[in-house]
């Protein structure tokens, strides 16, 4: 049984070296570079923001969506609070929430798309067919639905952006391992009897790690996207904390006043959504030899 | 003869697309059967008292019992459903909770033809800018156009569209200029045709959305097509460029383009409702969002089902079309079936 262990460890050994070289070399790319940078730079003003706010997020301090000044740099907000202030301190929960949802979503989406491919059968027809059906709906609208059904709480809204990630996730990750699944390894792991979820997650999975983290690229800037676009329709954190879809929410009317209560949150949101697109396109390109565009031909088909 | 004869038949058979349509209309009703028990089962029948959850703990007993009986709640889950789904059948969608408890319909219809026009004019336009560039790309690969695009539409695609929305806001309706109207003022069932300014913005936000993926898509499909060997053939016997793209290269390319343009349709059936609700444009989006709100629960259902309805067309239709223009894949469809 040892033996065996190490066996799969072996050889399971040179592809997650082989993940971590294209990390590196994504990294030497210049789509690489600037993805990487946007998001430091984001991240970094949501982690270190909170501590080195100039004013307190959530007190008057001047009159409402007066323009930006050498008091407020970035101008007051909808009840006179500094933007800078808000913006800085309005980051992290959102960058949490978005990091949960994918990390639960693209997580359970992998184990049922390997469990399809690997199983066949009657697991895979139920399991793909209700994949089919989940994705009728519009990622937004079923978020929505989960919504009117549970309320809006935060963890509640992370669940359901999990949730809504399941069905493409799944079919995208099967499409994947499903070449991998026919593969003389497993049949060989199978003829020794090596248990199924040793199957699944030491041979499939770091056969799959490629596009898995593609699509976890590529689902962070969606849960991004929806959890913004979420708390701008009013279903996020309850007032007085400052966040970057409830600031555009709350300071949409002052646009023409001080345009930087809604600008400053949309910039934020676009450089994070940017900069994890970009770094996951120079990662597809290194470690799978095509762009999304080509990729998303493939997987339409 | 005979036997050569008997196969063209037997091909021409296989390659029917009227079983396959068959088959993929009833698959598609079969999914809109299993998403209205979804919706139903979600919205309605939950463990909870809806009625309480609508009206809120401090609703009168009396009240509760008229919203119980508006919804059925009073009767078994399965004949609760039942009466939703013949009601749906029949046309007959229920009343809203909220709103002074009008028709369901009433409400729905003038938002349904606001975003059909909305989408419609969207995919049109992203259409016409995206095609065109994306042809032009393909014929000059790698070339400084073709790059600087690369970078712009992977950038621009990865912007959520409400961003996009908010900066479209800034630089032509109140900051940089004031061309455009910032937010809609059309009045709840007014059509938005009667005031065609108040269309350019939200038009122009979704068109930009969807834009990226035609581009890239059609992009992709052409340069697959110009660099097969019948398009090596064609450019060897001497044709003239312009002749080998659109003659030979642009009709393969044509299944991915369609199969594109479903997509972007099915995107923007979701994409409406941040966009109608930021530029307060009265479209189901903003009904879907006011609704879940009010926890109008007739209303969420019929919107839902609706736009579940939507997709499921979409897709037949663009996986009809795409078996028109590609008559091999025909065969592959129904092995796969």
């Amino acid at each position: 049984m040892t033996t065996i262990t190490s066996d799969a460890a072996v050889s399971a050994a040179p592809r997650n070296r082989r993940a971590a070289g294209n990390l590196r070399r994504t990294l030497r790319t210049g789509r690489g570079r600037v993805g990487l940078t946007l998001v430091v730079i984001v991240v970094a003003a949501a982690a270190i923001g909170p501590f080195v706010t100039p004013s307190p997020p959530d007190t008057t301090e001047g009159i409402f969506f007066s323009p930006a000044s050498s008091r407020f740099w970035l101008g007051t907000d909808v009840l006179g609070r500094s933007v800078l202030a808000r913006v800085l301190d309005g980051g992290w929960v959102l960058l949490i929430m978005a990091t949960a949802a994918t990390v639960i979503g693209v997580g359970l989406g992998a184990i049922i798309g390997m469990s399809a491919a690997y199983f066949r059968g009657r697991i895979d027809t139920v399991l793909m067919r209700t994949v089919d059906i989940l994705l009728a709906f519009p990622q937004i609208v079923l978020v929505l639905l989960l919504i009117s059904v549970v309320g809006s709480k935060l963890w509640l809204i992370v669940l359901a952006v999990a949730f809504s990630h399941l069905p493409a996730v799944a079919r995208v990750i099967r499409s994947a391992s499903i070449d991998v699944t026919e593969r003389d390894f497993i049949a060989s792991d199978e003829a020794i009897a090596l248990r199924r979820t040793r199957i699944l997650f030491g041979e499939v999975l770091p056969n799959v790690v490629s596009p898995l983290m593609v699509e976890s690229g590529l689902r962070l800037a969606w849960s991004t996207a929806i959890i913004a676009g979420l708390s701008l329709l009013g279903f996020g954190q309850a007032p007085p904390a400052p966040g970057w879809g409830e600031m555009i929410y709350e300071n949409i009317s002052g646009i023409s006043t001080n345009p930087w209560g809604v600008l400053a949150p949309a910039l934020m949101i676009a450089a994070l959504t940017i900069g994890v697109n970009t770094l996951t396109d120079a990662f597809a390109r290194v470690s799978m030899g095509s762009d999304r565009g080509a990729l998303q031909i493939e997987r339409f088909q | 003869m005979t036997t050569e004869a008997a196969r063209r038949l037997n091909w021409r058979q296989r390659h029917d697309l009227a079983p396959l349509f068959l088959y993929r209309l009833g698959y598609g009703v079969v999914t809109l059967f299993v998403i209205s028990v979804i919706v139903f089962w979600a919205t309605q029948a939950l463990p909870g008292n809806a009625a309480t959850a609508i009206l809120g703990t401090h609703a009168t007993p009396a009240l509760i019992k008229q919203t119980e009986q508006q919804l059925h709640l009073n009767q078994s889950v399965l004949s609760q459903y039942w009466a939703w789904l013949s009601g749906l059948l029949q046309g007959n969608f229920g009343h809203s909770l909220a709103s002074g408890g009008q028709s369901v319909w009433s409400l729905v219809k003038p938002r349904l033809i606001n975003s059909a026009i909305l989408v419609v004019l969207a995919a049109f336009v992203g259409s016409i800018v995206g095609i065109p560039l994306a042809i032009y790309s393909a014929l000059h690969k790698d070339k400084l156009v073709d790059r600087v695009l690369a970078v712009v539409t992977l950038s621009v695609s990865a912007v959520p569209d409400f961003v996009i929305a908010v900066f479209l806001v800034t630089i032509f309706a109140t900051v940089v200029w004031r061309i455009l109207p910032a937010v809609s003022v059309v009045p709840l069932g007014e059509y938005a045709w009667n005031t065609p300014r108040l269309l350019i913005l939200p038009v122009a936000t979704l068109a930009i959305v969807i834009l990226p993926y035609i581009y890239r898509m059609t992009r992709g499909a052409l340069i697959d097509a110009l660099e097969s060997d019948y398009v090596e053939l064609a450019r060897l016997k001497g044709l003239k460029p312009v002749r080998v793209a659109v003659a030979h290269a642009l009709p393969n390319a044509l299944a991915p383009v369609i199969q594109v343009s479903g997509l972007n349709f099915i995107y923007l059936a979701g994409g409406i409702v941040l966009v109608e609700y930021i530029f307060n444009f009265p479209g189901i989006g903003q009904g879907l969002v006011n609704a879940v709100s009010d926890r109008d629960v007739p209303t969420i259902q019929f919107i839902v089902v609706a736009l579940a309805a939507f997709y499921i067309v979409i897709n037949i239709l663009a996986d009809m079309a795409v078996l028109v223009v590609t008559p091999r894949r025909r065969y592959t469809r129904l092995a796969a079936a």
